[in-house]
């Protein structure tokens, strides 16, 4: 009986992980629905870090235009480069974003979040402002979520704007700086994402 | 002598200010202020981390109570700064959150001002000097103090003339028979340091370990912030996102 119910969670949870979860396609409800259902894995206390990793991957992988930010964050030299470049690029990119993203979510603690509202700044973007709340442990951080809504019916995540500071513009700075240091050599901004990748 | 220098010190700045606006942004000496940012981070390695962990271990009530009392103190300097910004509103509400959280809330170490809704925006005349529409300058970084800008640097002596609580410590001008010394002022200003620290000490490692240039990053995050307060908005916008598609 008790292998039994092992079993049933195992699935359960593999399912989870598995299988991709479809989110309204309203920004403001598709953001309210993937952030609970990130909280509900993240903070659940049977699920392993590697089992919470694999499931920030997935639905990153799935909500996020990982493509988009990565071609937002090189700048105007994304013009400049040829297709096998951008292509290692694009590949390195990704493996960077994720790596980034799982260390910084992983470690979530209990925090209560509120979708507050959205402006849509026209048909492809639309800003859903949240706010996690208040607390003993810190002040009220407002998070506002620039959505991609060139197809309606599957919004994507851009740009996580904490507290005024952009996540995307400050990666784009970071990326300009290393390229500016370099003549603009791609290379040297690909052997950096490399050493990040591996290390 | 102290209203004849504080002209000098506008005429002196604004002459500055003027004469590297237009580098926005830019940076004066990347390769001096590369080495200078390396020595703070040993120095918040070697002392400022260890202390804001010690810091962090104190009972929440001892960490709420510091907080409470330096952005108490803190608002001296913001409430000059809101009526030079013309925002006589927030001046008001930062003069009440101070009477208030001095007296009801003994000396500062309470917060009843936020209880009853007071808003106690934090100004400094770095920020009064960004809405009057002087540029940032040039970017560069300051031992110990860190990031800064040409405007925030002069921002920052004018802070120190303007705000009352320096006027009492720093330059020991006795107000209203209330009196203190440089080891005040210093005091609480590292206790600032030490509890801004301590608060965000998920968000130091997390910027440390993801950042692939931790100075770019660091600057970009200093520059959007000081935008962000001089707008007094969170909104971030970049033009580039409307032409990822072309």
């Amino acid at each position: 009986m008790k292998k039994l119910f092992f079993l049933i969670i195992s699935v359960f949870l593999i399912s989870k992980i598995a299988f991709a979860v479809t989110y309204n396609s309203d920004p403001k409800i598709f953001i309210t629905e993937l952030v609970e259902d990130a909280i509900k894995t993240l903070g659940d206390k049977s699920i392993t870090k590697q089992e919470k990793d694999q499931f920030i991957e997935k639905i990153a992988k799935e909500n996020v235009d990982i493509k988009g930010i990565g071609l937002y964050t090189l700048g105007k030299i994304r013009k400049d480069l040829d297709e096998k470049t951008m292509s290692e690029y694009q590949d390195l990119f990704e493996k960077y974003f994720l790596k980034s993203l799982t260390s910084r979510l992983t470690d979530y603690s209990d925090q209560k979040f509120k979708v507050v509202e959205s402006t849509q700044k026209n048909a492809k973007y639309t800003i859903v402002h949240s706010k996690i709340e208040e607390s003993s442990a810190q002040p009220e951080i407002k998070i506002d979520w620039r959505v991609y809504t060139k197809n309606p019916q599957k919004p994507l995540i851009r740009d996580l704007i904490v507290e005024g500071l952009s996540l995307a513009k400050t990666q784009k700075e970071e990326f300009a700086s290393i390229l500016n240091s370099n003549d603009m050599d791609i290379n040297a901004l690909l052997n950096k994402l490399k050493e990040f990748v591996s290390s | 002598m102290s209203s004849k220098i504080l002209k000098i010190f506008v005429f002196v700045g604004c002459l500055f200010i003027a004469s590297v606006a237009n580098a926005s942004e830019k940076e004066c000496f990347e390769k001096v202020s590369r080495g200078i940012f390396k020595f703070n981070q040993g120095f918040d390695n070697v002392i400022l981390e260890p202390l804001a962990k010690g810091y962090n271990k104190l009972p929440e009530p001892v960490r709420n109570g510091t907080g409470n009392f330096t952005s108490n103190i803190a608002t001296l300097l913001s409430i000059p700064n809101h009526v030079l910004q013309g925002e006589f509103k927030m001046a008001g509400h930062a003069t009440g959150s101070f009477l208030i959280n001095t007296t009801v809330g003994i000396l500062g170490l309470g917060n009843p001002a936020s209880a009853m809704g007071l808003k106690n925006q934090k100004e400094d005349v770095g920020q009064t000097l960004g809405t009057y529409g002087v540029g940032g300058g040039c970017y560069f970084v300051l031992p110990i103090l860190g990031p800064t800008t040409v405007r925030d640097t002069v921002g920052m002596v004018g802070d120190n003339l303007v705000d009352p609580f320096a006027r009492v410590t720093w330059h020991e001008k006795e107000i209203k028979n209330i009196s203190g010394t440089k080891v005040d002022y210093v005091g609480v200003r590292a206790a600032t340091a030490i509890d801004f620290r301590g608060d965000n000490m998920t968000n130091f490692e997390s910027l440390e370990k993801n950042s692939i240039d931790l100075y770019a990053a660091t600057k970009s995050l200093y520059l959007q912030n000081r935008d962000k307060k001089i707008n007094n908005s969170s909104e971030s916008d970049d033009d580039d996102w409307g032409n990822l598609d072309n």
